[in-house]
């Protein structure tokens, strides 16, 4: 194993290397084999397998989460409401809600991936704050046993979002526990980007300066600080929620003169930029996944890094764009509107970063890039319409309809979710030590890619006509595209489900993996599959730039 | 990153019972737990913020009534406890002055004096929370305007008034409630000889704490205290 990454061992471009031969090597000792038992779990502090705690505590979340949108998708194949009544139909969208962003998209690629990797790519043994990191799962944990008990014992119908008077005077469920269950979470959530700055400034290699990381990397440093600056706002948000409801505080209660709208400009000051916290991770991925299976340096490197930044810094400045009929004053309107537009050019700038990376390049079409290519098709079409919705007169004709449903569905689970899949198939090696089954796994990504597709596309036309959300009922004209949508989403039930049971699978029967599979390019690859628990042998020094796919090209450039 | 000189104190620093696995060495790792607790204290800062934000907020909308619920605060018991928590800052600057000289006794001491003068904050402060309770001036049902010289719709947000009066001092005091036990525990460590002037980040970082929730209530006094008073 080299420790040091060296120009001339970019080879032509390869798909993976085959299964390794037939007599298996004597066991050797990783992370995964150090130690045996719940209690070398529970106690870990290994980051790595920290992230593997993680991934099952989100996949578990995930399949959850999924479950209410069965049931929703259930209800809207017909016009009736005739599975559930309204108020189980609220009940569900909230709890779909509540899971799937704050226990599911939030934590998913930083606390997973972000976790294994981080300290791999950078060349250091561990994140700054080991126990720290651990406390962070188990505030997760805590939080979600708070949502699953609100689940169980009746539910909460206000929305994901809570807004005020509702959430404070006039539901009949348990908000409390679900703000609370929000409330603990969130604090792992500012641990985890807390540890990843740390760490991220403080443990690189040397070699390693801010130019030469992996653009994973930038993109969770970006990531890390919208969680610390972001997340303690709803922290606080809820906790007045929680305060009014228990101790009627009265801040947001019209009766004392309190405005129920500063509630919904401190939710979205931090639930706005929380987007981003789902999406820069999976952008991270996919620039990652795109320079690999292209064979070159990702184009424009330091402009994708800073545009990350870029988006974390414009993303604090445009909460008020989900208030644009609230009541918010026109000139605030306008402003918000402009700067909602700003925002689209840092992240038109990656997409056209990463196809001008395909361009030339030697690709080929492994499952990682399948859901990185999916990525960047999904995520344009959820961008643009995200500018349609930035526009303030449009703005006011989709409002609360379908095709806000559609636009960020598109940015979440066409974008982060693809991102998400993209990066465990790619990093799956690393991380077990197996190789998943290819062609499965590439028959998953095209089932994935065209459910969504089949589901979400219809839910713009739908809005666009006029269906508002959040009704489980509906004029009988709209049942077709209906239909077409629920259809989608038992394909892409199938299409998620799959890769669970064939990863698990793989665990035990895939063929080992090599150190670096994909012949790729990060320090993350230059150890073993599975890594030791202290990542690397010897201490790695870095000596060039990253993604030095085709180093004699790059030097004849300079 | 690591120099030569780096490589030198590093292998000094390896039998070091408190360097962790993951660090090169000892000031490698105090610097990353220091930039970690700033870290912690800037998220501090945004939790903090929502409330300030409501408070400029309201306090901008009903102006008069704000005045007038500011007036009923008592202003004494106020600035004793500013100072007695000012004091309680210098304290706990010399608590960490004295561990980094590898002054066991005078950590200890200094240390204990923090939660002392940190005890006598709370205390006066929940003489003036019995006092609101006793006038039915917290937020709720019971809550009576009449004192504050407030009538009709005016008497309203005077419980907006006190109802982020009662959230941001709480929220500090919550803070103190957490702090105290940490430092009587950081004591504990000092007086059974765990630090030293290599090593006495823990002390560092509790300091960093405590002066943080002062600087908190430095904004506190005048916004509920005393800038009302003067109109």
């Amino acid at each position: 194993m080299t420790t040091q990454i060296g120009p001339g061992e970019s080879g032509p471009p390869r798909p993976p290397v085959p299964p390794a031969p037939a007599e298996a090597p004597p066991p050797r000792v990783n992370y995964l084999n150090v130690a045996y038992g719940v209690k070398s779990w529970l106690l870990t502090t290994d980051h790595k397998r920290i992230a593997l705690l993680y991934l099952a505590g989100v996949t578990l979340m995930f399949f959850l989460g999924g479950a209410f949108a069965v049931l929703i998708r259930l209800e809207l194949v017909t016009p009736a409401g005739d599975l559930v009544q309204s108020e189980t139909y609220n009940k569900l969208f909230t709890m779909h809600g509540i899971i799937m962003v704050f226990f599911f998209l939030i934590p998913s690629i930083p606390a997973v991936l972000g976790n294994f990797l981080i300290p791999l790519m950078i060349g250091a043994r561990d994140l700054a704050f080991p126990r720290l990191n651990l406390a962070s799962w188990y505030i997760y944990m805590i939080g979600a046993a708070f949502t699953i008990f609100v689940l169980v014992s009746g539910g909460v119908d206000t929305g994901w979002t809570f807004y005020t008077p509702y959430s404070t005077t006039y539901s009949n469920t348990h908000v409390v526990a679900a703000g609370l269950g929000v409330f603990i979470t969130g604090f792992s959530s500012i641990l985890t980007g807390l540890n990843f700055i740390v760490t991220i400034h403080r443990m690189r290699a040397p070699g390693l300066t801010w130019f030469r990381l992996p653009l994973f990397v930038w993109a969770h440093y970006a990531t890390s600080l919208i969680m610390v600056l972001g997340t303690p706002v709803i922290a606080i948000t809820l906790l007045t929620v929680v305060l009014e409801r228990t101790l009627h505080l009265g801040i947001y209660d019209p009766r004392l003169g309190g405005d129920p709208v500063l509630f919904q400009h401190l939710f979205w000051f931090y639930s706005h930029p929380a987007v981003y916290i789902m999406i820069l991770p999976a952008m991270g991925v996919v620039s990652e996944v795109v320079a690999c299976f292209s064979r070159k340096r990702i184009f424009g490197y330091e402009v994708v890094a800073m545009s990350s930044l870029a988006i974390a810094v414009i993303g604090f400045l445009v909460w008020g764009h989900h208030m644009f009929i609230s009541g918010q004053s026109t000139y605030a309107g306008l402003v918000f509107s402009f700067l909602s537009f700003l925002v689209a050019i840092p992240s038109a700038i990656k997409v056209f970063n990463w196809t001008s990376t395909l361009y030339k390049g030697s690709v080929s079409y492994d499952t990682p890039m399948l859901y990185a290519i999916g990525f960047v098709g999904l995520f344009t079409i959820g961008g643009l319409t995200g500018l349609f919705l930035a526009a303030l007169g449009l703005d006011v004709h989709v409002t609360d309809t379908y095709f806000v449903v559609a636009h960020f569905h598109y940015i979440m689970v066409g974008g982060a979710i693809m991102g998400y899949l993209g990066g465990i198939h790619f990093w799956w090696p690393k991380i077990t030590g197996r190789l998943y089954p290819e062609m499965w796994a590439r028959v998953a990504a095209v089932i994935v890619f065209a459910g969504f597709n089949l589901t979400f596309f219809p839910q713009f036309i739908l809005g666009y006509l006029g269906m508002p959300r959040r009704y489980h009922a509906y004029p009988e004209e709209f049942q077709v595209l209906n239909v077409m949508s629920s259809a989608g989403a038992s394909i892409l039930g199938l299409g998620y489900l799959l890769p669970m049971i064939y990863l698990v699978w793989s665990m035990r029967y895939g063929p080992r993996a090599s150190a670096n599979p994909w012949q790729a390019k990060g320090l993350e690859w230059q150890t073993a599959s599975p890594p030791i628990t202290e990542n690397f042998e010897r201490q790695p020094v870095v000596s060039e730039e990253a993604y030095a796919y085709a180093p004699e090209e790059e030097a004849r450039v300079v | 990153m690591s120099s030569v000189a780096d490589a030198h104190g590093r292998d000094a620093d390896r039998h070091h019972p408190d360097l962790v696995h993951h660090f090169e060495s000892l000031p490698a790792q105090k610097e990353a737990a220091t930039f970690g607790m700033w870290v912690f204290l800037v998220t501090e800062v945004m939790f903090f913020g929502g409330l300030f934000l409501a408070y400029t907020i309201y306090r901008n909308l009903y102006f008069h009534a704000f005045v007038q619920s500011s007036r009923h605060l008592n202003l004494t018991l106020g600035a004793v406890n500013t100072a007695v928590l000012i004091c309680s800052s210098l304290t706990m600057a010399m608590g960490v002055h004295s561990s980094a000289l590898g002054r066991r006794r005078a950590t200890v001491a200094w240390l204990l004096l923090t939660v002392a003068l940190g005890s006598v904050f709370l205390g006066i402060k929940a003489v003036e929370y019995k006092d609101k309770f006793d006038h039915h001036l917290v937020p709720g049902e019971r809550f009576q305007a009449e004192e504050l010289h407030l009538e009709g719709e005016e008497s309203r947000p005077a419980q907006i008034f006190y109802a982020l009066y009662f959230a941001m001092t709480g929220l500090h005091a919550t803070h103190m409630v957490i702090g105290i036990p940490i430092i009587l525990f950081i004591a504990w460590m000092a007086h059974r000889g765990r630090f030293s002037p290599e090593y006495h980040t823990p002390v560092e970082l509790t300091g960093l704490y405590w002066h943080f929730v002062d600087i908190i209530w430095i904004f506190l006094f005048p916004l509920l205290y005393l800038i009302g008073r003067h109109h």
